[in-house]
């Protein structure tokens, strides 16, 4: 798997490295929604939410004199307490509730961000530092740091993946699936079930507010159009596409679609192709697009 | 805050809210008849609002209207034909990403058979400048047509339900569907009915308040939250509580432009929808205490 | 899962080779970043339709010091992010001469730290000051200051008498960077700003807040915004029965804005470029042949009238051709420094006068009041 991302950063197509950062970053939200959806069958409308929070709190927090190794972690930490405070309540409601309320939470942090001049209303937050790491790694847009900042990103989405396929695969994964399935029968089971609902979904913010705030200091800024009702539905058309189920299919999907769409290759029918991809997908091949190249589907997927 | 700005917000936000009511009746409408949540809502609003003002200049308004009411029926009907009538027992999510889809690709549509412009329909009396005295207060007629257009539908509606063949056979299929195809009630037809209800509602709501509020290819999507948010309030199953919930949301969004920030007017509707949603989500007015049992919900 | 890694490489690769990059062919390489759809799509769609109208034009003519011009036009739907995304790719990857655009000061903000670290042009067709103020090496603009246009509305209302205001504006940068110089100036010119909000760009209903303005008992309402909702203030004014003048920023200058509001723009107050009022101009002034020509050709070509936003695109390229042909190079420097140099060119918006602190080459005097008498635009007189 890396090492087919690395045969790609030789070919000379230099930018195509930025765009496949910035869609790395995104990658990462699709993963964590697929677990959220896939695994824990908690449809979820608001990742787009998550994402401007932990990248608008990075931007801040950098842009503030706050400490800059620290502004990072800080974001994911906020990111991960507004998971758990808005968690609590909504993951008692189920489906159409459930993604509603999601969606309105996104919408809530949407105008939030545009009715705050802290923030940087309709025009967002620009001219962030770049965040430091350690012996001269830097995540930031700069043209000299492009390769370096190629793998720095997906490290991160390899390291997801792979904390999401452990996670699958271990006790706490079947519980989910369990809890998919019926939750009423797996409460019965004994399984905890609010206790993992609410995990899933704290994890899955988690990996939206990483991907946001890494992306905040690799754009060198960030708008309120990240927290659009139209990015939180892109991230379940991604993941509906690539198979709920399915955490490669997922990252598959996202880095092609994500990438095409920052090429601008769908042109002004930009959010219809995703609009269409949901309504198509869904018809047609709901365990996902890859579920049509397979005979039989072999893992684990929702009914 | 004097009277009359009292009364101002008042009638301002009473016109907004009939609007969410009529949205939010579409929601119960179907939502009873199929127990979808029609994410598209929102936007059988904007295709009856451009058609009705692509049509406009062919035709006297209120044939331009009746066009576009029951084009916008029609465009409901297949929506629901070509898309959701062949799913056999879905799950709830993927009814979801479907409608939401739906959605997305009926304003897409919107977008490149009309264009991103804004655009209205000719006020229905008077002009843009018309204004009238209503107790110290001043609002425009069109105002007073939206009332009324909105009051017309509700009680037509809710006459169709108790009075009707057809509207019985609904109130059945909505309680219990066995019994009701038991008795030769076809679901297949009352679900394509309450479709086109829903959309034709929706369309002449949307021209009625195009005038006001100028019609754009996106302006499907927040109606869709709010008056969902409505539905909700009022319980999803009982068209006068939704209406009630709609004029309630109108006015309290409104009026909160006296004491937030005006850009956080909107947070007003989806805070509500979040308290409700978490506190008591079967709504305000309903008796029991659980959410509405729905198959596959 | 090989199968699925067999397809995500193939799938990646095709991608990725079936792009190829650009080739140097000698042409000149232009980027244009225009908000062709969305909510800005009033400013982006004739700003795009007029510099691919004088591209072609200029093409057709041979190019510009004998070169011809590859024009790559992006639709940045109004977005900051996708602004900045199609930048760099137009940047690093078709490493092009000058970017022109992009429609809204909220993009062109994003747009101009890299810019100026990448080196490239930047002629921007968005207004607010802060655009250019601290000037940045690389970053021009062409619309006329916010700052004029709120000194041109003080100076109007200080000759009709008016002293206390109400303002309302968008919450995009053009707004507040509208509502920053109307505070800004305010005091200097004797003007109370009772009571200032800010509306949701895409709100659909007004009254609510200008019931709020209106029981401040203000002797005339501001607003400041490039959206829809610059109809909507004066149809709400007036269906409140809020009978109270009514300025508008330089946003104003669409006349589809005009026929939305109806009768209810009768006599609004704006401060414009002359392009509006072309025909009204004397046949001796400096303007007068850009003006006129550009009207014909936009009206002829496309059917529909011609708005200032369009003019700002026009500019912008007026002064990149004039830049490069001065510097009789494409070196992205000598071109820079040539439009420093710019003196006294004619453009839509006014005659620019460039220098290395003035980035914008507009004065006040770019600017006209205007009014709407029976539907059009017409000069305002008092």
């Amino acid at each position: 798997m890396v090492l087919v991302q690395r045969g790609l950063s030789a070919l000379k197509l230099e930018f195509y490295m930025t765009q496949l950062t910035m869609s790395a970053y995104y990658t990462l939200v699709a993963l964590g929604l697929c677990l959220l959806m896939g695994y824990a069958g908690q449809v979820s409308m608001g990742q787009g939410g998550f994402f401007a929070i932990g990248g608008y709190s990075a931007a801040v927090l950098a842009t503030t004199g706050f400490a800059s190794w620290a502004s990072l972690p800080a974001a994911i930490l906020i990111t991960g307490l507004v998971a758990l405070v808005i968690g609590i309540p909504v993951l008692r409601l189920r489906g159409h509730y459930l993604a509603m309320a999601t969606l309105a939470f996104g919408i809530i942090v949407l105008r939030v961000l545009l009715g705050t001049n802290v923030f940087g209303g309709a025009d967002g937050l620009s001219d962030i530092p770049a965040f430091r790491l350690f012996a001269g790694l830097a995540i930031t847009g700069k043209k000299a740091l492009r390769v370096q900042n190629y793998y720095i990103a997906w490290g991160l989405v390899c390291a997801g993946l792979l904390t999401a396929i452990n996670l699958v695969h271990s006790r706490v994964g079947r519980a989910l699936r369990a809890i998919h399935g019926n939750e009423d029968a797996a409460a019965a089971m004994g399984v905890d079930v609010a206790r993992f609902k609410l995990a899933t979904f704290i994890l899955s913010a988690l990996y939206a507010g990483v991907g946001g705030a890494c992306l905040a200091f690799f754009n060198g800024g960030i708008g309120p159009g990240e927290a659009g009702v139209m990015k939180s539905v892109r991230y379940v058309a991604l993941v509906a596409a690539g198979g709920m189920g399915s955490l490669w299919g997922t990252l598959a999907v996202s880095t092609a679609l994500t990438f095409l769409s920052l090429r601008g290759a769908f042109g002004v029918y930009d959010d219809a192709v995703f609009g269409a991809i949901l309504v198509g997908i869904m018809l047609c091949a709901p365990q996902g697009i890859f579920s049509l190249l397979a005979r039989r589907d072999g893992r684990g997927s929702p009914r | 805050m004097q009277a009359t700005q009292l009364l101002q917000y008042l009638l301002a936000g009473i016109a907004t809210g009939s609007v969410y009511a009529v949205v939010a009746i579409g929601f119960t409408v179907v939502y009873n008849a199929t127990g979808i949540i029609n994410f598209a809502q929102g936007e059988f609003l904007m295709l009856g609002g451009m058609i009705a003002i692509s049509l406009a200049p062919m035709m006297p308004l209120p044939a331009a209207i009746a066009v576009a009411v029951l084009a916008t029926g029609a465009a409901g009907v297949l929506l629901q034909i070509v898309f959701l009538s062949w799913l056999k027992n879905p799950a709830v999510l993927r009814m979801i990403i479907i409608t939401i889809g739906l959605s997305i690709l009926v304003r897409e549509a919107g977008l490149h058979i009309w264009d991103e412009k804004v655009h209205a329909l000719p006020f229905f009396s008077g002009d843009e400048t018309s204004s009238l005295p209503v107790l110290g207060a001043r609002i425009s007629p069109q105002v007073l047509w939206v009332l009324f257009i909105s009051a017309v539908m509700v009680i037509g509606l809710t006459l169709f339900f108790r009075s009707t063949l057809l509207g019985k056979a609904m109130r059945a299929c909505a309680s219990n569907p066995t019994a009701a195809r038991l008795c030769g009630i076809r679901a297949s037809t009352v679900v394509t009915l309450s479709f086109f209800l829903a959309a034709a509602m929706g369309a002449l709501a949307g021209c009625a308040v195009s005038p006001l509020t100028q019609t754009q290819y996106d302006m499907g999507s927040s109606l869709a939250v709010k008056g969902f948010t409505c539905a909700v309030l009022g319980g999803l199953g009982s068209v006068p509580a939704a209406v009630a919930a709609g004029l309630v949301v109108g006015v309290l969004e409104t009026a909160s432009v006296s004491v937030l920030p005006l850009a956080y007017k909107d947070v007003v509707a989806l805070g509500i929808l979040l308290l409700i949603l978490v506190l008591r989500p079967q709504g305000l007015f309903a008796r029991t205490s659980a959410a509405p049992a729905r198959p596959g919900g | 899962m090989s199968r699925k890694k067999l397809v995500l490489c193939l799938g990646l690769s095709a991608i990725l080779t079936a792009s190829g990059f650009a080739a140097d062919t000698g042409a000149i390489r232009i980027g244009a970043i225009f908000a062709i759809t969305g909510p800005a799509a009033n400013l982006g769609l004739p700003e795009s339709r007029t510099l691919q109208m004088l591209v072609d034009d200029a093409n057709a003519a041979g190019g510009i010091a004998g070169k011809k011009i590859e024009l790559s036009m992006k639709d940045s739907q109004g977005n900051a992010e996708k602004a900045l995304s199609f930048a760099k790719q137009l940047v690093e990857e078709q490493e092009v001469l000058a970017i022109i655009g992009p429609s809204t000061t909220g993009e062109s903000m994003k747009l101009k730290g890299y810019c100026d670290e990448n080196q490239t042009i930047l002629i921007s067709c968005a207004a607010a000051e802060s655009i250019v103020n601290p000037v940045a090496r690389w970053v021009f603009k062409t619309p006329q200051m916010d700052s004029f246009a709120a000194q041109m509305i003080f100076t109007t209302m200080k000759k009709q008498g008016i002293s206390r205001i109400g303002v309302v504006v968008s919450n995009t940068g053009f707004g507040q960077g509208g509502k920053a110089q109307l505070e800004k100036l305010a005091p200097a010119n004797g003007i109370d700003l009772a009571i200032t909000e800010v509306y949701e760009s895409t709100a659909t209903d007004l009254t609510g807040v200008l019931t709020k303005i209106k029981a401040q008992n203000v002797q005339a309402v501001v607003n400041w915004s490039v959206e829809p909702a610059q109809s909507l203030v004066p149809k709400n004014m007036k269906q409140m029965g809020f009978e109270v003048p009514l300025f508008q920023s330089h946003g104003f200058g669409n006349i589809n804005y005009v026929k939305m509001a109806g009768k209810a723009a009768e006599g609004i107050v704006f401060p414009a470029g002359r392009l509006l009022v072309a025909d009204a101009l004397p046949a001796g002034h400096p303007q007068k042949q850009v003006l006129s020509a550009y009207k014909k050709e936009y009206e002829t070509m496309f059917k529909e009238d011609v708005s200032t936003f369009g003019g700002h695109a026009y500019d912008s390229f007026l002064l990149l051709t004039e830049a490069v042909k001065r510097a009789g190079s494409v070196d992205r420097g000598k071109v820079r420094d040539a439009i420093e140099g710019l003196k006294g060119v004619a453009g839509t918006a006014g005659i620019f006068n460039f220098s290395p602190t003035d980035h914008n080459g507009l004065t006040i005097d770019a600017f006209e009041m205007l009014t709407v008498k029976n539907g059009e635009f017409a000069v305002y007189r008092k």
